[in-house]
């Protein structure tokens, strides 16, 4: 202990004086307004969401991000004069937008990865991607360990990372399992099948099963894992979750008239495939997912896990000065545990 | 199933209306406050003040427990010679599905001893120890369940005798007004009259003025707010420093009973706002915990982690900080490591 002073902090261990609930207390206190604080100070300061899309081009990315938030938020949309090229080298671009709704503010980043998996040799494409999702850590760390820090780190991690498959019908393809291997360890990835309006849907439900069992055969972990399940109620409902993964989407800005509603749809000669319709696609589903329900726990797995590991790999590399990414001198404090 | 699970979802939302053009991301603030609700919060209260001010009874009525069941109160001999001690309790509170743990730190022996000159070191020490604790916690390896035990509010009691601001009043305040929120409490404002109370809560307010103490300002509302919020905000404020009298024990007034203190000449009722600010006080600690911890973390624990930092030397018992030189702060060094 220090100083030998008669200091003596709360028992290390349980309460000393055991839970008092409600009915055991001689009145009520009022707790709960602590929440309506914490509900106004979250809606003054608005919320962050860093969403990153990878697929070879062609697969929709663009449009299924704009169909999800319902703006033009892609990069293609956000790029003047956009032409549709393959770009030679894996490039990444953020976008950002803040977007509002019901008076909640939201700053959306939307990171593209044009280039992924279109050039003739793939190989290390994934390379560019790794090397961004570590820099925000490093970023993040670096602020972190700050001796005059900021109040509120600004934070540019990558909570999400939607990963598009083509709906071959087949298996995962080898780039699909080396990009989603490698990144499922740092990052939380959503697998989604893209434009599934090629599918039936018996094709769709085998397609899906032979993904996941080429995801468990393969060791990728895919969001939402299981070890990050914090109680029974949210393993149960993670658990359907886990069950109906990948996804199989369909996005599109257009509307069209059904039934006397507009509805979101890709209009063909046999039908209208509608996207927010769940027995069509499993679009709506996604989005409850990423945006309805667990936006939040998006970014705290991140925060809690993946950033973790990032922290403690960094804080306990064997030569500091060259850690695995970013040659830059790193800050000082350093403090070892068992010495 | 899963789509049932998710239709239930819709269900619970808020906002669930299908309506064209709706994402859906206005559910956050829900998402947040389920996660929140889950983890539950912790505080850390410490009360200050010279025996005989009723702080143990105060604390009580606050929390509506017996924070100290087997209490013997030292006689006078035994109080000569007494340095000051600390000593916490920590009690979880559950109301409503939210959960509250809440360690107050009482520091009996303050302002007994004939000579008071040394009696704030120890409570200092023990402000810094947490702050020092936390730091190391939040520089480990392992940080998934770091305890926050670093004092978030500090009620300093002041005697309704006499005409303001002691000495030791002052001197105390100004020690420590830089590591911990201090919120100014009158104590057995029962001895005052309202006039007596107002002449001495603004001569309290220059005396602090005075000897540039700062002390905890509520955040002013937001323009946004209810006026409700507003108004409670606008009473608050020009509440401060409050007024309170505490009390354990129910008796019967009016034909119901309620907390309060029986005297011949009347029943002083320690929930009702016309007699005294307990209810203010109650109500300023709980809407503003999350404040009161916000500006602990971001002000106090900042300027004793940057101060630390700079100074270097050892951490706890176990890790070591280099001292940064004020050429490379906040630069950086070359990072070694074994």
């Amino acid at each position: 202990d220090l100083g030998g002073t008669e200091t003596r902090g709360p028992p290390p261990g349980g309460p000393q004086g055991g839970v008092l609930r409600g009915p055991d207390l001689l009145g009520y206190v009022g707790i709960e307004a602590v929440l309506d604080q914490m509900r106004r100070k979250t809606m003054k300061a608005g919320f962050e969401f860093n969403i990153m899309v990878v697929g070879q081009s062609g697969l929709g990315k663009s449009t299924l991000v704009n169909t999800l938030f319902k703006s033009k938020v892609s990069r293609k949309s956000c790029s003047p004069n956009y032409e549709e090229k393959i770009s030679k080298t894996v490039q990444l671009q953020s976008v950002s937008h803040v977007i509002e709704e019901k008076g909640v503010r939201m700053k959306l980043t939307v990171i593209d990865t044009p280039g992924f998996g279109d050039q003739i040799n793939n190989d290390r494409c994934w390379e560019p991607v790794l090397k961004h999702v570590n820099e925000q850590y490093e970023k993040y760390l670096k602020e972190e360990l700050r001796v005059n820090r900021q109040r509120k780190i600004p934070d540019t991690r990558v909570h999400c990372c939607i990963y598009f498959l083509p709906a071959s019908g087949h298996w995962l393809r080898p780039i699909d399992v080396e990009f989603m291997k490698r990144l499922g360890k740092i990052v939380s990835i959503v697998p989604v099948i893209a434009k599934a309006d090629t599918l039936t849907l018996e094709e769709r439900t085998e397609f899906k099963q032979r993904i996941r069992q080429d995801l468990v055969a393969n060791g990728i972990q895919v969001y939402p894992q299981k070890e990050n399940d914090e109680d029974a109620e949210e393993r149960l409902l993670n658990n359907t979750i886990r069950e109906s993964i990948p996804f199989a989407v369909v996005g599109t800005d257009r509307e069209h008239q059904v039934n006397g509603h507009r509805v979101l749809g890709r209009k063909t000669k046999w039908g209208i495939v509608e996207v927010e319709n769940v027995a069509h696609c499993e679009f709506a589903n996604l989005r409850d997912l990423l945006i309805r329900s667990h936006l939040e726990d998006l970014k705290q797995v991140t925060h809690d896990v993946h950033y973790e590991t990032y922290r403690v790999q960094r804080l306990t590399a064997g030569d500091g000065l060259k850690g695995p990414l970013v040659n830059t001198p790193f800050l000082s404090i350093l403090y070892y545990e068992s010495y | 199933m899963y789509f049932l699970i998710v239709d239930s979802l819709r269900k619970t939302d808020v906002f669930s209306t299908e309506t064209p053009g709706y994402v859906g991301f206005a559910n956050l603030p829900n998402q947040v406050h389920r996660k929140s609700v889950k983890k539950g919060f912790e505080f850390t209260l410490m009360v200050v003040g010279e025996s005989g001010l009723g702080k143990s009874t105060l604390i009580n009525s606050l929390f509506l427990t017996d924070l100290y069941p087997e209490r013997i109160i030292p006689g006078a001999a035994e109080k000569i010679e007494r340095t000051v001690q600390i000593e916490a309790s920590t009690v979880e509170i559950e109301e409503r599905g939210v959960k509250l743990r809440l360690t107050v730190v009482d520091t009996p022996g303050y302002g007994d001893a004939i000579n008071s000159q040394d009696c704030f070191s120890t409570i200092i020490s023990y402000i810094d120890d947490q702050f020092e604790r936390y730091l190391h916690d939040e520089s480990g390896l392992n940080r998934r369940h770091i305890v926050d035990n670093r004092v978030h509010c500090c009620f300093y009691f002041i005697s309704p005798l006499g005409h303001g601001l002691k000495p030791l009043d002052v001197q105390f305040m100004k020690a420590i007004h830089n590591k911990v929120n201090v919120v100014p409490v009158i104590a057995k404002a029962d001895t005052l009259t309202l006039r007596e109370r107002e002449r001495l809560k603004r001569r309290i307010l220059d005396e602090i003025d005075e000897h540039g103490i700062k002390i905890y300002h509520l955040p002013d509302a937001e323009s946004d707010e209810d006026e409700d919020f507003k108004e409670q905000t606008r009473i608050l404020k020009a509440s401060i420093p409050f007024a309170v009298v505490g009390s354990n024990q129910q008796i019967e007034a009016k034909g119901k009973k309620v907390r309060g203190r029986l005297y011949p000449w009347g029943v002083v009722e320690v929930e009702n706002p016309e007699h005294n600010d307990f209810l203010k006080l109650r109500t300023m600690l709980i809407t503003h915990m999350q404040d009161l911890q916000e500006v602990t973390q971001d002000l106090h624990y900042e300027n004793f982690r940057s101060e630390r930092l700079k100074r270097g030397g050892r951490l706890s018992s176990h890790g070591y900080v280099l001292p940064l030189s004020p050429a490379y702060v906040p630069l950086c060094l070359p990072a070694f490591l074994p």
